[in-house]
């Protein structure tokens, strides 16, 4: 392995310009004589507009334009779409009520934008939006999911009864039912899992501009994925054709699925700048974002698991509320359906399997995907009902784990809820995070742990997610409305330097340093010969962006495939120059030579050639060296692993402490293991934040009470140990590097072991359950309500 | 509109500024220093630290004009021309970046931690830390960064 080739720990290329605070994000850019833009949000829930008045408030100085609806009606600005249809049990295909960039009459969560102010200053456009006088009638409000399905609950859409957007299923109810009047045991459990804010550390921005000379709209905006927003925008909102609309994303500060969606921000600046002719800027304050940013998870579960009497799962049923909150994000339907329900054999042989989710439209932001996306909620509950099965049982939960584990030899491994898994061990994760956390000698530290009156809990719980969501044909036929291919474009330049042009996007992933690793080694070129580009669709030709873990199993397999071909034609190139057979040039080790012999080109040499055909088989092959690939995947990636946390609670205070947090992860091929732990860590603090401290909570009326970091519990520093990682590869199967995904491992497993840990440490008390966020006050409630009574009581 | 002087990454500044302006928009947007950075509105993410005097502060908690002749340091003016403050250079070295939104603000926290806690312990660098959120990196490399960074800067006086 070379210093800085596949598998080397190579320090980023990007961190030169964000350590010295040269990055470039989009709120540090600056157009000349740009504008801003400040948006008039809806204080309440649920309320009629009556009236918009915005006389008073147009006089302000340095106001230009207020901009509401009818501004937008009049020019045939179309709504937000959604991108992925769900049928209903019955075959009726979901509800999809309109999506209005700024509020048609009605609004239906707390942030939901009425009206825009572009002004001089943002300051300016924000105290005119103060003085904009709206006339609300307040309609009741409903937020709960159990509660929205209610006969007689506020209805949020008349076409929706009882605010159900579908009514999904998937998998073998007959089946299911039958393993369960043979069960020798069934488990069940009632679980929430959390509502989550992402909170990408930069708040969400865009800047829009319009050149009146060439007719050509420019946003620069917060993305993951620069050409689905183009797309988007272009076709369903603006009707903008792409040749005439350029997206930006520069650097990014977070994204977590946040940013992937099309907003209404983006919309309203680029039709703006068009309508006032100058660049028009907006950038959200971390209270927009609370209230604006599409949230996470929010489900709650009943889950049954049928067991014979060895402890071998024979059936699972699972039913889901999952809350949309007011409109569809733009994947938001897929999220607690085709992420969700296709993850629930995790790593189990479980024969038979069937889940029924409803959606349900509240009077709150809306939901899409957060880091994981379905698939933390799945893998939480599996790992939940799991562990309570083994309590029940009085089995050991790791001997139950593996009794159950999907064999070694068994792949590929086709699951009762459609995916077919390539490839795995899950039994050596375990033992490896088990190992290197003692859990064999855990009892004597509960022991100890007691003496000192607190309440010590060991837990663990396996995961498996699906990454880099695929085929295209197959995602379409389940209702996807977007293809999920990416591409790569190798441009090799006269003196051999390359530049990589990838669909993808970084934001913090360190796709310049690892896709220019896979380049350097590839091509047996220095690293620093080699410039990655991304983020912008004037210079890419097509992307679908990063998400879902899917960069290096997708979009690495494009620039393989780009790779190849390059080198493919530098062979035919070299055999003309070479004059020998174009089958005995071998290339290796950045040359291309004649098998056998000494006689070889470098590969600048070939890329001169290429350039400069003097010497050259012009009739057949054209000159350069810039190729393109598309990447179709034939299947999922399936990541998986185990994770282990111990914890000790104190009973007096309810504080929950970890002691150790242990993470043994299969990603397949590795690339770049500084970076993987990297991921693996920062998706381990956001499980642990969703286990023991976040927690989005809107009150009855609708109102956004954990609306800043105030109030919502981001994890800090000391709410965190160091972790312990470590990794096991078995090969993806059907992508050339045989890589995996790793972004969001972490989040997706962690949960699980926390809670299992928590609930394990307060199992003498005789708790079974507690829903996360295990918080101070969750714990020490529990406790009390489990202790047995003081004789002075 | 008052006009307000400074010292900033050793340069004298001055700007005429509404009294409203906060010394982080007066580097932001008035003398174009984008390296600090506004991830909050209610002062408890920390991507804007900068060092006022010998403070490491939270540059959208204080007004610019109440920084009139103070000396201020931001993430701009800690490397030498190319060669990295030792801090830069252990951020990059253990990866404690990821996204890099956070990174000027816990850099600059880091230098004042060190400088009045020239050996810090884990437990240590991690409370110190409390007012700077990462949603990325799980503070591990970040702490590893800093008990780095404080090595190479002992090892430098």
């Amino acid at each position: 392995m070379s210093e800085t080739g596949i598998g080397a720990r190579v320090t980023r290329k990007e961190d030169f310009r964000f350590v010295t605070g040269r990055g470039t994000y989009t709120d540090d850019i600056n157009r000349p004589n740009q504008l801003w833009m400040w948006l008039l949000r809806s204080p309440h829930a649920h309320a009629r507009l009556k009236k918009i008045d915005t006389t008073a408030a147009a006089k302000m100085p340095g106001v230009h334009a207020i901009f509401t609806h009818d501004d937008l009606a009049r020019d045939n600005v179309g709504g937000l779409p959604c991108g992925w249809l769900i049928h209903s049990k019955d075959g009726s295909p979901m509800v999809e009520p309109p999506h209005p960039v700024l509020a048609a009459g009605v609004v239906r969560h707390v942030g939901d934008p009425i009206a825009a102010v572009i002004a001089e200053t943002r300051a300016q456009a924000r105290e005119a939006a103060e003085a904009i006088e709206v006339d609300y009638e307040v309609l009741p409000a409903v937020v709960d999911t159990r509660e929205a399905i209610k006969d007689g609950a506020p209805q949020i859409w008349p076409e929706a009864k009882n605010n159900t957007c579908f009514d999904w299923h998937l998998g073998d109810k007959d089946a299911v039912d039958k393993a369960f009047a043979k069960a020798a045991h069934v488990t069940k459990l009632d679980l929430v899992n959390n509502r989550l804010v992402p909170n990408a550390m930069e708040p969400r921005a865009a800047i829009g501009e319009y050149d009146v000379a060439t007719g050509e709209h420019t946003l620069w905006t917060t993305s993951q994925n620069p050409h689905v927003i183009r797309l988007l925008m272009g076709a369903f909102v603006l009707h903008i054709p792409e040749h005439k609309l350029r997206v930006v994303a520069p650097d990014v500060g977070g994204g977590f699925g946040s940013k992937i969606y099309h907003y209404a921000e983006e919309a309203l600046v680029t039709w703006a700048a068009a309508k006032v002719k100058r660049p028009v800027k907006w950038t959200a304050d971390r209270s927009e974002s609370f209230m604006s940013d599409a949230q996470g998870r929010d489900h709650h579960t009943h889950a049954e698991l049928a067991l014979d009497k060895d402890g071998k799962f024979l059936g699972l049923r699972v039913s889901t509320l999952a809350n949309l909150g007011a409109y569809l994000s733009t994947f938001s339907t897929s999220i607690p359906t085709y992420l969700y329900g296709t993850l629930l054999a995790g790593t189990y042989t479980t024969p038979a399997i069937y889940v029924e989710t409803r959606a349900v439209f509240t009077n709150t932001v809306p939901v899409d995907a957060y880091r994981g996306a379905g698939r933390p909620e799945a893998s939480y509950l599996l790992e939940r009902i799991v562990d309570l099965a083994a309590d029940e049982l009085g089995i050991d939960p790791a001997e139950l784990r593996r009794r159950n584990f999907i064999p070694k030899d068994a792949y590929p491994y086709q699951t009762p809820v459609a995916l077919q898994y390539d490839s795995g061990d899950y039994f050596t994760t375990l033992d490896m995070a088990l190992k290197a956390a003692d859990y064999a000698n855990f009892e004597a530290r509960r022991k100890e742990a007691a003496s000192r009156g607190k309440y010590r809990g060991i837990g663990m719980a396996t995961y498996i997610e699906a990454c880099g969501i695929a085929p295209s044909a197959v995602a379409g036929a389940l209702g996807a409305r977007a293809g999920l291919y990416e591409m790569a474009e190798v441009r090799v330049h006269p003196t051999g330097s390359v530049t990589l042009f990838t669909g993808c996007h970084s934001h913090g992933q360190g796709h310049e340093t690892t896709f220019a690793q896979l380049v350097a080694d590839r091509l047996g070129i220095p690293i620093d010969q080699v410039e990655v580009v991304h983020g912008d669709t004037g210079k890419i030709p097509f992307g679908m962006g990063t998400y879902g873990s899917r960069s290096l199993p997708v979009g690495g397999s494009a620039i393989v495939k780009a790779l190849d071909k390059v080198v493919a034609k530098g062979k035919k190139i070299a055999a003309h120059l070479l004059e020998a057979a174009e089958a005995d040039i071998e290339f290796k080790d950045g040359k291309f030579q004649v098998a056998g012999t000494d006689r070889a080109k470098t590969f600048g040499e070939i890329a001169l050639t290429a350039y400069v055909p003097h010497k050259y088989p012009i009739e057949e092959l054209e000159p350069g060296l810039d190729e393109t690939a598309f990447y179709d995947p034939k299947n999922f990636t399936y990541p998986a692993g185990a994770h282990v946390v111990e914890v000790e609670i104190d009973p007096d205070t309810g504080v929950v402490e970890l002691k150790g947090v242990w993470a043994a992860d299969d990603f397949g091929r590795i690339i770049n293991p500084m970076i993987v732990e990297g991921q693996v860590h920062g998706g381990l603090a956001q499980g642990i934040g969703q286990a023991l401290l976040e927690h989005c909570v809107y009150d009855d009326s609708g109102q956004l009470l954990t609306g800043s970091f105030n109030d919502y519990a981001m994890p800090r520093a000391d709410d965190l140990p160091s972790f312990h990682l470590g990794t096991n590869a078995t090969l993806c199967t059907h992508n050339p590097l045989g890589v995996k995904g790793c972004g969001e491992a972490g989040a997706i497993g962690s949960p699980g072991a926390v809670m299992n840990a928590i609930v394990d440490a307060l199992s003498p008390l005789g708790v079974k359950h507690i829903d996360m966020p295990a918080s101070p006050r969750r714990i020490w409630e529990t406790i009390q309500a489990h202790r047995p009574r003081m004789a002075a009581e | 509109m008052p006009t307000v002087s400074m010292t900033v990454n050793g340069k004298k500044v001055s700007g005429t500024v509404e009294p409203r302006t906060l010394l982080v928009q007066f580097l932001r947007e008035t003398l174009g220093l984008t390296g600090t950075h506004v991830g909050c509105d209610t002062s408890q993410c920390g991507a804007c630290v900068v060092d006022i005097d010998g403070d490491s502060v939270k540059s959208c908690t204080i007004l610019a004009v109440q920084c009139e002749g103070a000396n201020v340091t931001t993430i701009e003016g800690l490397a030498n021309g190319s060669e990295l403050h030792p801090m830069q250079e252990a951020f990059r070295e253990h990866h404690g970046l990821q996204c890099g939104f956070c990174t000027p603000g816990m850099i600059m926290s880091a230098v004042d931690l060190v400088k009045k806690n020239p050996n810090p312990t884990e437990q240590e660098i991690r409370h110190w830390l409390e007012g700077n959120l990462c949603r990325c990196t799980g503070y591990h490399n970040i702490v590893k960064a800093i008990e780095a960074g404080a090595k190479a800067m002992g090892a430098r006086k």
